[in-house]
């Protein structure tokens, strides 16, 4: 039986929108940065499906130019929050607040 | 791919491929010659300068690359303003304090501006969205690591880490934006969405949305409201020579971006004119006019109470960015040439000011307003630049930051957006408070404490002279700049 393409739209865009709920709401800096990832994952899934459903092969290239840059953006995401822990002790992003208004 | 088409796309890609050699040149130096740090602020000036060399080459030429970049005139205009900041940038590293006390990651240092210069020169010509995506986030990544370049420093890592979360969520919303897109047309390049959106009717509801969602990606580059939020931060935060290169390069590739993605994706024809008839999806100039305006009073206002300099020019670098979004939203060659004119004149003026104000941070070790109080016969020769700069920025003539903004007003006027114009125009008066605000405490507020005199290195001094001259000519004969401008609006296809 063939999944229909909707299940696939409304399942990324779920994931979508738990990322930026997550981003918004959550205030460990891991956790906001896993929620960053969520949302680069769902646009993966919305190219995966539309590439399949077009029969076209750019999409799925295109992830994996996504998957790369995702790496690297954690890999420098974890090492900002490591050099913070340095510095404060906290990676809670209510604490980090020298810099306002 | 035949070896001809490969070769003539090479042609196309000089000036990319120069910095790219030069970037790995830097890294290879500096794991070889360790313990010679002063060469390669040098090495990095003369590969820019060969760079500098294959961009002016571009003027000319028009074709494409791989059909994901254009060599044209646009394009080149806003890699030489892109490649001219970093020759400035690199210029200031040298003398700046924050940058000299990380004696042993310099080679780290430069190697990342260059990567942030490659990163906008591919976002200036880049007329795919996988492109476009890309080379967002080679810059990005390159720029968050240099916003939090001094780690020991609370306020860096800060700022690096606001930088990094923003951006990542920026760039996923464009991300997906893109994904459907790509769902809609089938396809990544700007070009072929274009005659997409021109045969079938698409859009509705699902587009338009997609359509802000990049929006929101590419303004978040620019610093637009309600996209600005990270700007004051970061650049208060991030050493000052990274904020300056952040605040005219990125920001010039940022709008290079913007423009490209506006006029090659919904363009439908040109009237006799000059001005552009968009295909009927988004009403992209009230959008635009809205959120400029947004952009500048925010900006404006906001900074009226800012105690550090750093963080007001961040404030004023936003209302900036409004006045040169109400050019685009013009949607006009003649709104076009304005943008052009007001970057190359941006470009001086800002840098400028940002570099005195590092001058005097690092003897006075402060860039608060208040701690400015009574400096200015101590500080003679910085003080006289930083007043120009800080006028230039406000807009008074006879400085070239007049000349900027009478474009865009010529511009406003001519296309009968008269009403956008006066707030505009009021806009500039408030400015007018919180650039002066610093002069008042230089010059006419009585000295604390004895000030021995700040001098100025011979090499400083040149620097600032290099900065001060063209905004003080191109304030009277502004020619060249604008016929420059005239000439570097030929896209590529239309």
């Amino acid at each position: 039986m063939q999944i229909p393409i909707e299940y696939y739209l409304i399942l990324s865009a779920f994931m979508f929108s738990v990322g930026v709920v997550g981003v918004l709401t959550r205030r460990n800096a891991i956790v906001v940065f896993m929620c960053v990832e969520l949302m680069l994952n769902s646009a993966n899934l919305t190219l995966i499906t539309y590439s399949s459903y077009l029969g076209d092969t750019v999409g799925q290239l295109f992830v994996f130019f996504v998957m790369a840059v995702a790496a690297a953006e954690a890999a420098v995401g974890l090492a900002i929050i490591i050099a913070i822990f340095r510095n404060k002790l906290t990676i809670n992003i209510d604490e980090i607040n020298i810099l306002k208004w | 791919m035949n070896f001809e088409s490969l070769n003539t796309s090479l042609q196309f890609l000089k000036p990319e491929i120069a910095v790219s050699i030069l970037l790995v040149v830097v890294v290879l130096f500096d794991l070889i010659f360790q313990n010679n740090k002063k060469a390669l602020p040098v090495i990095s000036i003369t590969g820019l300068l060969v760079t500098g060399y294959f961009i002016i080459e571009q003027f000319t030429l028009n074709g494409y690359a791989f059909n994901l970049l254009t060599a044209d005139a646009f394009g080149a205009f806003f890699k030489l303003i892109v490649a001219l900041s970093a020759i400035f940038v690199i210029l200031f590293s040298i003398s700046s304090s924050e940058i000299i006390r990380c004696e042993d990651r310099q080679g780290e240092y430069y190697t990342l501006i260059l990567g942030m210069v490659l990163g906008m020169f591919l976002i200036s010509s880049a007329t795919d969205l996988i492109l476009i995506y890309l080379s967002i986030e080679l810059l990005s990544l390159s720029s968050y690591i240099l916003a939090g370049f001094v780690k020991t420093v609370e306020r860096d890592s800060e700022a690096s880490l606001k930088y990094v979360i923003y951006g990542g969520v920026a760039s996923g919303v464009m991300l997906f934006g893109i994904s459907i897109i790509y769902g809609l047309t089938g396809s990544t390049n700007l070009y072929t969405i274009n005659s997409i959106l021109q045969s079938a009717q698409l859009g509705g509801f699902t587009f338009i949305f997609a359509g802000f969602m990049v929006l929101s990606g590419i303004g978040f580059k620019i610093s637009i409201a309600p996209f600005h939020f990270w700007t004051p931060d970061v650049y208060e935060g991030a050493p000052i020579t990274i904020t300056a290169f952040l605040s005219v390069a990125s920001k010039a590739a940022g709008f290079a971006l913007l423009v490209r993605f506006i006029k090659i994706t919904f363009f439908d024809s040109m009237s006799e004119s000059g001005y552009w008839i968009l295909l009927n999806v988004i009403d992209w100039q009230s959008l635009l006019v809205l959120l400029s305006i947004l952009t500048m009073t925010l900006g404006n206002f906001a900074a009226l109470w800012q105690e550090n300099l750093k963080r007001m020019l961040a404030y004023s670098s936003i209302a900036h960015a409004g006045y040169l979004l109400l050019a685009v939203a013009v949607l006009s060659n003649e709104g076009l040439i304005a943008v052009l004119v007001y970057f190359s004149i941006y470009l001086f003026m800002n840098l400028g000011a940002f570099f005195v104000v590092m001058l005097i941070a690092n003897k006075i070790g402060s860039e608060d307003v208040d701690d400015y109080k009574g400096l200015g016969s101590s500080v003679s020769f910085l003080g006289v630049a930083l007043a120009i700069f800080l006028l230039s920025l406000a807009g008074l003539p006879p400085t070239a930051g007049f000349i900027a903004k009478l474009y865009l007003f010529i511009a406003l006027i001519d296309a009968n957006m008269v009403t956008v114009a006066i707030i505009a125009l009021l806009n500039t008066v408030v400015a007018y408070y919180y650039y002066v605000r610093v002069l008042k405490n230089l010059y006419l507020v009585r000295k604390e404490v004895e000030m021995e005199p700040v001098g100025v290195s011979f090499g400083n001094k040149i620097i600032i002279l290099l900065l001060l001259i063209p905004v003080l000519v191109f304030g009277i004969y502004f020619t060249p700049i604008v016929n420059l401008a005239k000439s570097s609006i030929a896209f590529i296809g239309f």
